[in-house]
Formats: C-alpha cells, structure tokens, sequence
C-alpha cells in the first residue's frame, strides 16, 4: 500500500491488555502521536487478551485460540467496512506482537492446525489467514523515518537516548522486525525523533529478566542494574523501549536497586511513544509522564525539553 | 381423559424411563420416583441449583442447563451436578480495590482464559463468559459487572473451562466490588435511609402493627394506587 505524504491511514489496533492497565501512558502517548501523523488507531471490537506467551509445544493448539479470535476480529472490520481493506492488525507492546505473530504465522503454515482453530471455533466466521500483525515501529518505518523528522516540531535536541530492544522485537528470527544481532530500526527512529541514540551498548537486546520479577524480583532488579548501568556507561540519559514488561522491570524496579544502593542515579525509562509525542508537540496530559515510575522531568527540564 | 397422555424414555444415570413429553427434566425426574433433596431450588429459573448435564439422542454434544427449565427429549440421557465445589476466596469488600489487582490476588486463574469460550458455549443463561473474564483482565471491572449481571450461579462454566477459572464466583465479585465502588451513588437511596433512620415512619409501622386481620385488609385495598 503506497502512502503519500498527506495520505491517512485508518488501521486496526490491538491494544492488550497492559496498555488498559498499567501502561496507560504507552497507549495515550502512541494514539495521539499516531493522530499527528495521520493515523488513526481503530481499537478492535471485543478483543481477547493475546494469549501473553506464545505456546511453542507443537500439540496444544489451544493456546493459539485467543490470537486467532483477534485475527478473526481484524477480517470482520474489514467485511463491515469499519477498515477499508486494510489487514495490517497494529500492536504496540512487544509481548502482544510477538504473541500474535508467532501464532499468525504458525497457522498459516498449517492448514491442518487452522482448520482445528477454526473447527473448535465453530461460533465465530473462519479466520482466512488474511492478517499481517505489524508494530508500530515497523509502520514507522514504512511511512519513512525521513517523513517522521519532517513533522517534528519539538526536536529531542540531541537528548542521549539507549535503544532498549529486549527479547521480544527481534527474536524469535522469524518474526522479528529487525536484525536479531545488529538492528538499526530503534537507532533511526530516535535520530529522526532529534534524539541521539547511543550506540555500542551491548545490553540492548539482553533479557530483562521478564517474569522473574513476579517470584524472583532479586534477579530481575541485578539484571536491570546491569542493563542500565550497561547504558550508562555508553552515556545514555535515558532508556527507551516499547515493552511494558521490560518497562516495569527497568523503570518500577529502581526502586529496589535505590533501596540497595544510595549512591545510585535513578535512569528515567520512558515508553518510546511518549518521547515521539514530546517531539510531536503532544499536550503533557497524552504523554503522562506522571505514570513513570522513575520521575522523568528533571532530564528534560535540564535538557530544555519540559513542557 | 380421553386424550392419552404421550411419553417419552430418557436415561436417568444409565436407567431407562418413561416420563410425560413435555416434562421438565426436574419434573421427569420426580416422575420417575426420585426424591430431590440437593441440586433443586426455585424450580423457576432463578436460582441456579439445579445444574445438569444432558445428551440428545443421536447427538455427540454433551449440553448443559438446569433442570427446572429444560424440557426432556425422546433418548435424552441426564447427569445432575447436585453441586460445583468451586473455590470462593473470603474477602472484606471494604478492603478490595475495584481493580485488576483484586483479582490477580484472589482469582490468579482468571489470567490464565485461552479465550476458548467453552463458558459461552454451555452457559445457560446466554451470558457472554468469555467476555466478561477478559473484561476484568483489561482491567474494566463495570463491564465484568454488567456482561455478568444475569448469572445465577449454576457453576457449569466453571466445570467446562480447560483453564480451570470459576467464572461464577469472579463475576459475582465484579458486581459486588461495582456495587461497592463504581456505580453511580443514588441520593434519593441515601435520603430514604436517613428518612428511616431518622425514625419519620415509625408511627406509620406502628400504627399498622396495632391493627388486625380484617382492618390490614381493608387499609391494603383501599390504599391510594393512583398514578399522579
């Protein structure tokens, strides 16, 4: 689908359910920076949690139901005209992204195991196996980051961002959106944001250590030092990502590692939608830095960012 | 009688009957000399105690629905849950934030819907299970407490999910911690309880309690019913 400058694109958005919850600032940031640009996320109707993790055992099929039901619910926006002819199913948090396309693309692959979906479904219409799931940052690319720099009104001015990647963006190979080893796509996005990504930091793509925070906080918060202080040294000021998980264990778990250690410099971890609506020129209500768990005004007060 | 009345055969924990067409599958049961002392209720619909499990002749689908309210079938063969032993937390409403946090402590097994909808499917009620299960994972406890609203506790959704979640009981604590919480405050209610408490109708009860048989009679009818 060719976009021109000026054309509107109407899509289909799969929130989840974290962005309803505690990562209201992912959401608000990402639709209104979304609306600047000429977009318009169309939350899908009655949509079902995406299943959270993505089953990998090759017999249980049921844990691919909940994707499929939302699939099913992007190709029925389209049947009822509330889409026009748009299959691309946009997500913004990590985990439902990469749950949903490890799932579209195994019942794809296998007729067999559509069929059983779609068999044990036998309330809902088929799925026809017409959805692409696609991330923001993914549709951020294909509009053009050069196109992005054009509407940025409130430029970054250089801030020193680290281009926090995770697990879940680039691996498995198969449905990552970028280079499981060196990807660029993060970096660009930041350069085109006014940002200065940093670069040579090799904890980018490290795991956050996910959900060990529930039973095993103690290694989630070793592991988030690591990380940050990994970007740090880089000379990072501050910590992008597009993972509430990684979010949590990055930005809340702070609070431990403050705890343990007094000389420690808390490290602001910012939704990256939150600093493309900064650069956008967003109302501070849509980016609602007060939901940070680690206070991010100082930095840009200091950096002549606040608004 | 002239007419004859037809009869039906169903199965009754592998037993051959023969009970009136038309029966209810409670009242079939009656019929065949059961003597009901767990598992009945109401026999109206509302209650919910009389859960059962049932299968139509030269169907494979195991069906569910209660039995004061479902009419039996020639070759139908019937299974009553005489009770679900589903977990229900104890909690203190007045400590519960009506949020996703309540329910990830007391009902963790919510998260854990594949979204298969097999509650939907044997819901006799017609409520949207599923629905209202996901409802609470997005964190919108007012409409978990709406889509549930017309649950009555049969527990047949709890005995079908593969993700071992007990729908009844969590919905019933959406409505409660709505009820409490999140719908709108009534402030006529609030004023009609300080009117009562405030003892304004105390002489009016009284008075009534003073009078007999033939006088309450007489003040029921003729009370003004008009409408202004």
């Amino acid at each position: 689908m060719a976009e021109t400058e000026d054309s509107k694109i109407k899509i289909p958005y799969f929130p989840g359910c974290t962005l309803k919850t505690t990562a209201k600032n992912f959401e608000s940031s990402a639709v209104k920076s979304a609306e600047k640009l000429g977009v318009e996320m169309v939350e899908l109707p009655k949509w079902n949690c995406c299943g959270t993790v993505s089953s990998l055992a090759s017999d249980d099929l049921m844990k691919h139901l909940a994707p499929v039901r939302d699939f099913i619910r992007v190709e029925e926006m389209n049947e009822e005209g509330v889409v026009d002819n748009e299959y691309r199913m946009l997500t913004l948090c990590s985990m439902c992204f990469n749950t949903l396309k490890q799932t579209n693309a195994r019942v794809k692959a296998s007729p067999e195991d559509l069929e059983s979906v779609n068999n044990f479904m036998y309330l809902e219409k088929d799925y026809q196996g017409k959805v692409e799931v696609t991330h923001l940052f993914e549709l951020l690319d294909e509009m053009g980051f050069d196109a992005l720099q054009d509407k940025v009104t409130h430029s970054l001015k250089g801030l020193k961002v680290a281009p926090y990647y995770g697990c879940l963006l680039l691996r498995p190979k198969s449905v990552g959106i970028d280079n499981a080893e060196n990807p660029s796509i993060i970096e660009r996005f930041i350069t085109a944001i006014g940002g200065n990504p940093v670069e040579n930091w090799e904890a980018r793509s490290r795991c956050c250590g996910s959900y060990h925070t529930v039973e095993n906080k103690a290694i989630v918060v070793k592991l988030a030092k690591g990380i940050i202080e990994n970007a740090r040294s880089a000379g990072a000021e501050c910590i992008i990502t597009s993972c509430p998980l990684c979010a949590f264990n990055l930005d809340s778990r702070q609070e431990e590692i403050i705890r343990e250690d007094s000389e420690y410099r808390p490290m602001p971890v910012f939704y990256f939608t939150q600093l493309l609506g900064l650069a956008l020129g967003l109302d501070k209500k849509d980016l609602r830095f007060e939901d940070n768990f680690i206070d991010p005004e100082p930095l840009l007060v200091q950096k002549g960012l606040n608004i | 009688m002239s007419e004859e009345r037809k009869m039906v055969t169903v199965y009754i924990l592998g037993e051959q009957f023969s009970v009136p067409e038309s029966s209810t599958i409670m009242t079939a049961l009656e019929y065949s000399g059961f003597q009901l002392k767990r598992g009945v209720g109401c026999r109206e619909g509302f209650c919910g105690a009389c859960a059962t499990v049932y299968r139509e002749k030269g169907e494979y689908k195991l069906k569910g629905g209660l039995a004061c309210q479902t009419v039996v079938s020639d070759g139908m063969t019937i299974a009553r849950i005489p009770f679900v032993p589903a977990e229900k937390p104890a909690f203190d409403i007045e400590e519960l934030k009506p949020d996703v946090s309540t329910f990830v402590e007391l009902y963790p097994s919510v998260f854990r819907c594949v979204s298969c909808n097999t509650c939907t499917k044997i819901c006799p009620q017609d409520i949207n299970v599923m629905d209202y299960i996901q409802d609470i994972i997005k964190g919108d406890i007012a409409s978990a407490a709406h889509t549930s609203f017309d649950c009555i506790r049969c527990g047949l959704c709890a005995l079908r999910c593969p993700a071992e979640i007990v729908q009844f009981n969590v919905g019933m604590l959406a409505q409660r911690l709505y009820g409490k919480y999140l719908a709108p405050r009534s402030e006529e209610l609030d004023k009609r309880i300080n009117e009562i408490e405030n003892g304004e109708y105390r002489k009016d009860i009284d008075r009534l309690k003073s009078l007999g048989k033939d006088e309450l009679v007489e003040e029921y009818y003729g009370r003004d019913i008009s409408i202004t």
